[in-house]
Order: structure tokens, then C-alpha cells, then sequence
């Protein structure tokens, strides 16, 4: 408090003065400004705080790079320049050893380099049973089922997503700002022949102060309190969600809300989001992008023959947002049903099934799973279960794909699936290409990402030509999709003759694997949305991390790329000019509470011709039922909140020795005292020493 | 614990002036205006030659290393002369307001001499010069790091605190020199301040060799201190005999 204070003040009283030179240079000497950095940040739910943070100032301390088992010992036990910032290559970010400095004071924060494939051994900082306490498994449903007692998932989560670590850490990309720390940390911080380094050393400064914590229930209440009593209220944590995305085969008339009488519908749901340890980086490519491209491919090619023979049931086409914490999208899906806030309830749930990791099926058969319990209580359930699974492998023996089924025991996988049946005995079936854990060795973790999903590329091809490159993982989503267009038909009650013309495009799957996993900025994508939505697209990956709204409108990238694409494939093209496209009421034929309208680019080779697109996409908030109810220790609804903060920044400098500083200290109480005494002395004889006859002066010493 | 060296910095580079300040201007009002008025003046220096720099960079080439570095030493030359140009303006004030600057004061005791104008304004000057060289630096020394990143001497901090310590004194010395040269009509005296302000302005275009440039900049100050002292009315003489007076309070005692 002290010394801080102190320089709070100071800091407070010069501020002026620094403010008169712009562009400080000095500053430009002493630091140098890491850029490329992600921290992890601090996220709540009903019961935990989890994640990362550093002092209000920044935590500082002296870098020490781990190499070696003996680095680690010098950095919790003998090292003299505690408390340390490590600088650790990713094979060290492992549990054991993070959770040995976790309980170690000698750490003042951590600097990961992602490289960007990921260990062979697998890497999953997620814990072993995802979403355990909100799927259908509990003490009174498939009690011996719970909390994943049948099954172990994700056998290689280490779990470090949900810890609650006292000092931030960064991950850094491996590129040049990364050679710049670890040169400065070679030159000044490694002694000779393994003696102590000498001063300066090298030091790095992490600030990620978070302004929640405990758990969700305390921090809403702040950000009550703060709501009610403040007159600039500042809020301290904000609920994770976004939009779900979802759309019906055929219309729905929106206005009336709840049951609709002789509405079938078969449910075809995916998740669109995932995340890593840390805030914003997850790319997600088997554990969401692989189901969601899955899911719009067979969304495509079900469309022609929906027109021409539409089957006797509908169709919902279902893309759930935040997923990963807790099944936000789903669950807040599910409440609006029973509701009667959705245009239809459970009752018109015919059936669903859901596509899950589909993405690592290396030529292996894919995997059916269905959920025990509700086809041991219920015959009629069990009964469409079996018809289900019947007309799937039908499709599939003809697709030359192989489908089993798991262990008759087995639960089912963690899905939005589970959220239905919490609430409705409704038959379905979740798609998987793992039969018991998953295949997916990076589950929720940095290095799920395009190279882990084989989407790759030879090396001389254009941007372009890329997009166009038709990719081994493509041809076999695309296998994928086809299945699950085809089951969708025939389970809607399509009849088996017009099979043969469902047929997803490789092509196509192909550019939405590039546009998802690559860049979303090309020229297919371009040709898909609203050219005037400039933010939309993007020069990298985009991220999955299903975060919170920046202000109240704000919508996720990828959901809105997700919907627009979702309105090209099952939509149509009206002659509708711009600005009917945005109000088309009167335009006959044409209805807002039917269909919704987006306006696109279109493309007539590089040229743009831009239509509008009338489809039934639709998004509905993705916000979990918990903070519409103000039950922020729910144990039934999803009450994950991510932390405010005010700065997120890293860098790296020198720091002095103590002897120096003391030094600086000692020589300037010395020069003050000495010339005070001098002066003092001199003014005081100044009669002596200068001329009578020239009246005093006190000119120096 | 940078907050050491931001306190032995401070002390460094103010704690001759604030030791002049508090022994020999605070007790006289009429000093602490003069020495107020004299910073005011260097600041107005300041502000047409950053005017002037200011132009200059704006108007030429960025890219241009060369020519930036010819307008940086131009910058300093100008700076130097126009803040030499405001002193002799600051004299001329001062002798036309010092019949004034009599009036105003209660008794005629207090009334104020050439050399004690001219060490007032000279202190008033170096005070504020000073204070800009060196604002700047101490916020940066509050931490957490220090200089040396990017190859550059760990005694940055130190060797500013002494520099501007120098300078301060200096231009106290200068003033008073300056102001006699005036005085006396002695035009080679204010040439050879001037040419001297220019010698110490332009060893800084010698950084980043920051201890390089300290060594002639106090033989400098010490050589404007021998003469500032004589110019002010002292005499071997006078030190001598208190010296000798020392010597029998000592023997008396």
C-alpha cells in the first residue's frame, strides 16, 4: 500500500507535466510492448471463480525460461530472483506442473509459446467429463450414469480450464516477439557456466487485473448493487451467450408462439462453439467447426428435393451457441419451449439428431449413440429409436459408410441432445465418430485446429486456389453430410426413391472448411453475405469462444456467418430490391412473420450481383435461463459469467539491481544534505566572502 | 523498490536548487518574483523554439533521417541562442523595473543589487530548465524497469540526475556572468557564455554516450563557477580570511 500509494501520487502530480512531451521516448527505451498475446481470463460460474489474474498493477517479475526439470527447481525453491515470470515452450503447460507453481508463491505469472500443432500425447486442459452436472445424467435419471460413470469422455482432460490460478498467464504466438523475449532473456538472464546471472536482468510485466470475484452469484449482485445505487455503474461481470441460429424446412408463422397442431418437426442440431484456456482463441476444428460444416453441407443438398417432394414432416435445422459452458444455447432453446416462447413446443418434436465430432473418422466406421434410459422406460420411444437407427444404417449401407452402434448401456456423449431429454422423453440419436472417449486427443484446446483436422494444403497454391483445393477431410465431411441429409429426409418421412438426389457437394464443404478454419475473408464467403457488413469477415481463423455481447446488439461473427450461409442454402432468391429486402411488407408473396430477408452480395464470376435471399433463418438469443430468472446458483441452467477488466497488456524490460537503486538513493541524499550544509554555510558568511562594497550574493558553493 | 531511484534522481538533479531556493531566495519576496519571472522567461523560450522545431519537422521529409538529424542539431542551436536572447530581454526588464521593483519593496534594505538580480534570474532559469530535462525522465524511473533493453547504458537514470544538476548550475553561473558582461559592456563575456551554452547543448548530440558527455560539462561548470565567483565580488582574499577566521575560532575555542 505504501509505497504504492506514494506513487500513485506522484504519478497524479506529474501527470501534467508528462503529458506536455508527446511520445515519450524514454518510455520507448525501458519497454518494449508485447502485442501478440491472449490472456487468460478470469470466468465464474454458480459455485468457482476460475482462470487468471494479476495485480491491480501488474505482476512483475524477473523471466526464467523452462528448459529442463532443474529450471523448475530454481524457480520454486533456489532461484534468488524470486518471484519469477515464466517463459515455458507449450510441452511444460501440462497439470502437474502448473499446479505445482499454482501453489508456489515464487510465481509471478507465466508466458506460454503456442507452436501450432500440439503434443502427440494429446493436450486437454478441459476436465475428463465436460459439462457434467447439466447434462440428463443425474441421481434421478440413469443414476449409475452419472457424472460420467459409464464413461470417461475426454480421458485426457487435465482439467486446467477450471482452476483458479492467483497469477496471469499469457500465451504468446511463436513468432518474432517471441524471439525478441527469448534474446533478452539469453543475454541478460543466463549466467555464465550456470552461475547467478548478473544485473540487469530481464523482466516481464503481465497485467490482467479481473474485476469479479467468487462465483456468478456474487458478482451479479455487485453488478445489482452498482445498477441500483450508482450513478455510472460499472459492471463487473456480464453473462457468456450470443444468438442461436436455427431454421425450419418449411415456414413457421412467427407470431403465434407455443404448439402449433400438425407440426412434426425433426430437430437437426450442432453446436457452434468451443473454447481453450485461454479468453479468445478457440478454433475448435473437430470439436465444433467439423458438426456445424456437417450440418450446412447436408442443409444444402436436402433443399432441391424438399422442393420438389417435400416430406410429410418439417424439419429444424438447430446451430447452438455456448455449448461448451454448460449448454447455454440448447438449454435456453429448450426453456423457450416449455414456455411457449418459441414457435413450437416439445410436443412437435418428433425426434432430433444431433451431429457431434464427426471430423476424426480416418476412414473408420461412424457411431450411433442413443440414450439408454429413455428406451428402457419407454417402449414407443425405444421404438422410433429403432426406426431411426434403421433408416440411418439403410442410408449409409448404401453410401458404402459403416455405422455401429455402442454398448446398449452406454450414455449418451455429451450434447445438446441431453437438454431435451432433461425435459421430454423425445427419441434421437447424436452422431459421433468415437464410440466410447473421444477421438479428439486436443478436446476444447488450442491445437484443435485445421492442421489437427488434416485441412491442409499443398504449399503453392494461392489463397484462391486453396479455397477451391478439395481436401481428403472435405471428401469425407461431405460423406457425412450426405448421411445426415438423407437420414433427415427419410426420417421426416421422405420416401426412399428420391434418396439418390440428396447428395452433399465436397466443393462446398470444402470452401466452408477454408472459410471456417482458414479465413473467412474469401472470395465464397464475400459471395454469401451483406458486402456492406464490413466487420464480418476476417484475414485468419475465426474463434469460437462464445464470449459476451461488447454492447447489446452485437452479435458473434460466426454466428452471423453461420446464418447467412444456413439463408443462402435453404433460402431463395427474390427480385426484391435493398431497400425492400430490408421491409418487404406488402410485396406480395412476401411475409416477415414467414420468412426472414438478408441481403447478399451474390457473385457473376469476380462481380458482384447483389439479391436478396428470403429464407426461414432465424436467431434467438443464446442467454441462459438463469439470468432471465435471476438464479445465478442454478444448478439446472448454465450460469457461467466471464469477468470486466480494464487492461490487458504485456511487456518486457530491464530491471536493476538493488545496489543500484540503493546507490542512486545514497548519492542523492548525499548531494542534497551537502548542499544544503554548503549553501547554508555560504549564505550565512556570504558578507565575508563577497566584496563589502557588492552587497551579498549567494552564489553557489 | 524503483521508487529509490526516483527519489535519488530528484535529489540529485533539484537538491542544489532547492537548497539555493530555500537559503537564499525564500526569505525575500522580491527574489522569489525575480526568480519566478526568470523561469517564465526560459519558458517562453522554450515555446517559440518548440514552435519554430515544431514547423521544421512537420514541414520536411520524415523519412529523411539525415535531414532530421541536421534539423535536430539546428533545433539545438536555435534553442540555444533564442533562450540566450530572452536573457538579455530579461535584463533589460530588470534593470528598467528595478527602480519600480524598489518602489514596491517596504524598506530600503531590501532593495536589490545587479549580481543578486543576475543569480536570481540565472536560477530562475536553470530551475526550470531543469525541471523539463529531467520531468520527463524521473516519471519513467518510477518503474518497473530500467533502461538497457535495447543495449543502452543501466546508468541512464543517474547520468540524467547529474546532467541536469550540472545544467541547473550552470545556467545560474551563466547568468551571473552574463549579467556583469552586460553591465559592464563587456560584449566577448556574453560571447563566451554563449559560446559555452552552445559547447554543453551540443554534447547531448552525442547520445547515447550519456557518461561520455558528463566529465566536460563539469569542467565546464566548475571553470563557470571559479569565474561566477569573482564576477560576483568574491576574491582569494576574502576566503582566505575566513578561512584564517575559522582557523582562530578554531584556536579560541
Amino acid at each position: 500500500m505504501g509505497p504504492g500509494f506514494a506513487k500513485w501520487i506522484i504519478t497524479v502530480a506529474f501527470c501534467w507535466l508528462i503529458q506536455i512531451a508527446s511520445g515519450n521516448s524514454v518510455e520507448q527505451k525501458i519497454y518494449v510492448e508485447l502485442n501478440n498475446t491472449v490472456p487468460c481470463v478470469r470466468l465464474l460460474n454458480a459455485t468457482h471463480q476460475m482462470g487468471c489474474q494479476s495485480s491491480i498493477s501488474g505482476n512483475t517479475g524477473v523471466l526464467h525460461m523452462l528448459e529442463t526439470d532443474s529450471d523448475l527447481d530454481i524457480i520454486l525453491r533456489t532461484g534468488p530472483h524470486a518471484p519469477y515470470m515464466v517463459l515455458m515452450d507449450a510441452g511444460f503447460f501440462n497439470s502437474s506442473i502448473m499446479l505445482r507453481m499454482k501453489n508456489s508463491t515464487r510465481i509471478a505469472g507465466v508466458a506460454v509459446v503456442i507452436p501450432n500443432s500440439g503434443p502427440l500425447e494429446g493436450f486437454s486442459p478441459h476436465n475428463t467429463c465436460p459439462n457434467q452436472h447439466t447434462g440428463v445424467y443425474s441421481d434421478s435419471y440413469g443414476p449409475r450414469l452419472a457424472d460420467c460413470n459409464g464413461t470417461i469422455w475426454n480421458r485426457l482432460g487435465n482439467g486446467l480450464s477450471f482452476e483458479d490460478f492467483k497469477f496471469p498467464i499469457f500465451s504468446l504466438k511463436d513468432d518474432n516477439q517471441t524471439g525478441v523475449i527469448r534474446k533478452c532473456v539469453s543475454d541478460h538472464n543466463m549466467g555464465v557456466n550456470g552461475s547467478t546471472p548478473a544485473f540487469p536482468l530481464c523482466a516481464m510485466q503481465l497485467f490482467s487485473h479481473m474485476h469479479a470475484v467468487t462465483s456468478t452469484a456474487t458478482c451479479m449482485r455487485r453488478n445489482d448493487i452498482q445498477n441500483n445505487y450508482s450513478l455510472n455503474p460499472e459492471t463487473v461481470c456480464d453473462p457468456l451467450g450470443d444468438y442461436n441460429v436455427w431454421a425450419p424446412l418449411r415456414p413457421i408463422n412467427s407470431t403465434e408462439k407455443g404448439h402449433k397442431a400438425n407440426e412434426s418437426v425433426v430437430v437437426a442440431a450442432t453446436r457452434l462453439d468451443g473454447r481453450t484456456f485461454f479468453w479468445d482463441i478457440a478454433t475448435g476444428a473437430e470439436g465444433t467447426v467439423a458438426g456445424f460444416v456437417t450440418l450446412l453441407a447436408a442443409s444444402q443438398a436436402l433443399k432441391l428435393t424438399a422442393r420438389q417432394a417435400p416430406p410429410p414432416r418439417n424439419i429444424l435445422f438447430a446451430f447452438f451457441q455456448g455449448e461448451a459452458f454448460d449448454y447455454i444455447g440448447s438449454s435456453r432453446m429448450v426453456y423457450d419451449m416449455e414456455n411457449n416462447n418459441f414457435l413450437i413446443d416439445l410436443e412437435n418434436v418428433h425426434s432430433v439428431l444431433e451431429i457431434g465430432q464427426v471430423g476424426l473418422r480416418r476412414g473408420s466406421e461412424l457411431w450411433l449413440h442413443t440414450d439408454p434410459v429413455s428406451r428402457r422406460n419407454d417402449t414407443s420411444v425405444n421404438t422410433e429409436v429403432e426406426k431411426l437407427l434403421k433408416n440411418m444404417t439403410s442410408v449409409a449401407a448404401a453410401l458404402s459408410l459403416s455405422l455401429a452402434e455402442p454398448n446398449a448401456t452406454q450414455p449418451l456423449p455429451p450434447s445438446s441432445f441431453q437438454r431435451f431429454l432433461r425435459s421430454r422423453q423425445i427419441p434421437g440419436v447424436v452422431l459421433a465418430d468415437h464410440q466410447s472417449a473421444f477421438n479428439n486427443r486436443y478436446y476444447e484446446s488450442v491445437y484443435d485446429n485445421a492442421a489437427y483436422l488434416n485441412v491442409t494444403y499443398p504449399s503453392d497454391l494461392t489463397p484462391e486456389e486453396q479455397l477451391v483445393f478439395v481436401t481428403d477431410t472435405a471428401k469425407a465431411l461431405a460423406e457425412v453430410a450426405t448421411l445426415v441429409a438423407r437420414s433427415l429426409y427419410l426420417q421426416a418421412g421422405g420416401e426412399d426413391s428420391q434418396l439418390d438426389n440428396i447428395t452433399a457437394d465436397p466443393n462446398i464443404v470444402t470452401q466452408l472448411l477454408y472459410g471456417f478454419l482458414i479465413q473467412s475473408n474469401n472470395s465464397y464467403f464475400r459471395s454469401l453475405t451483406n458486402p456492406e457488413d464490413k466487420s464480418l469477415l476476417e484475414s485468419q481463423a475465426p474463434q469460437y469462444y462464445v464470449g459476451v455481447p461488447i454492447t447489446a446488439n452485437t452479435i458473434k461473427r460466426s454466428t452471423r456467418m453461420v446464418q447467412y450461409l444456413l439463408a443462402n442454402y435453404i433460402g431463395n432468391p427474390t427480385s426484391l430490391n435493398q431497400s425492400k429486402c430490408q421491409d418487404p411488407s406488402g410485396m406480395p408473396g412476401e411475409s416477415k412473420e414467414l420468412y426472414s430477408y438478408l441481403w447478399v452480395r451474390g457473385a457473376n464470376g469476380s462481380e458482384p450481383s447483389p439479391f436478396c435471399v428470403r429464407s426461414t433463418v432465424r436467431r434467438t438469443h443464446a442467454i441462459s435461463p438463469a439470468f432471465e430468472l435471476k438464479q445465478y446458483d442454478s444448478q439446472t441452467y448454465s450460469t457461467w459469467t466471464e469477468s470486466r477488466w480494464k487492461l490487458i497488456r504485456a511487456r518486457i524490460f530491464l530491471v536493476a539491481s538493488h545496489e543500484l537503486e540503493m546507490l542512486t538513493l545514497g548519492v542523492g541524499l548525499a548531494v542534497l544534505l551537502l548542499s544544503l550544509f554548503v549553501t547554508y554555510f555560504v549564505s550565512t558568511k556570504a558578507d565575508l566572502i563577497f566584496a563589502p562594497a557588492q552587497e551579498s550574493t549567494g552564489t553557489a558553493y | 523498490m524503483t521508487l529509490a531511484v526516483f527519489f535519488g534522481c530528484a535529489f540529485i538533479a533539484f537538491g542544489p536548487a532547492f537548497a539555493l531556493f530555500i537559503f537564499t531566495i525564500a526569505k525575500d519576496p522580491l527574489r522569489v518574483i525575480i526568480l519566478i519571472a526568470g523561469a517564465f522567461f526560459w519558458l517562453l523560450s522554450l515555446l517559440l523554439s518548440s514552435l519554430v522545431w515544431f514547423i521544421a519537422v512537420k514541414a520536411s521529409n520524415a523519412e529523411d533521417t539525415s535531414l532530421q538529424r541536421g534539423l535536430l542539431i539546428f533545433g539545438v542551436i536555435f534553442s540555444v541562442l533564442l533562450q540566450e536572447v530572452f536573457r538579455y530581454a530579461y535584463y533589460r526588464i530588470l534593470r528598467k523595473a528595478n527602480e519600480g521593483l524598489a518602489a514596491i519593496s517596504d524598506d530600503d534594505s531590501s532593495t536589490i543589487s545587479v549580481q543578486q538580480m543576475a543569480y536570481v534570474a540565472g536560477l530562475g532559469f536553470g530551475i526550470m530548465s531543469g525541471a523539463f530535462s529531467m520531468i520527463n525522465i524521473l516519471s519513467d524511473s518510477l518503474g518497473p524497469g530500467t533502461v538497457g533493453i535495447f543495449g543502452d547504458s543501466q546508468y541512464y537514470f543517474i547520468t540524467s540526475a547529474f546532467m541536469t544538476l550540472a545544467l541547473t548550475l550552470l545556467h545560474t553561473f551563466w547568468g551571473v556572468v552574463f549579467f556583469e558582461g552586460c553591465e559592464k559592456s563587456r560584449w566577448w563575456v556574453i560571447g563566451v557564455v554563449v559560446t559555452l551554452h552552445l559547447v554543453v547543448s551540443c554534447l547531448s548530440l552525442l547520445n547515447p554516450l550519456y557518461s561520455g558527455s558528463l566529465p566536460p560539462v563539469y569542467v565546464i561548470m566548475v571553470l563557470m563557477a571559479i569565474w561566477a565567483f569573482f564576477s560576483a565580488g568574491g576574491s582569494l582574499s576574502s576566503i582566505t580570511q575566513l578561512c584564517s577566521r575559522r582557523m582562530s575560532d578554531v584556536n579560541s575555542s
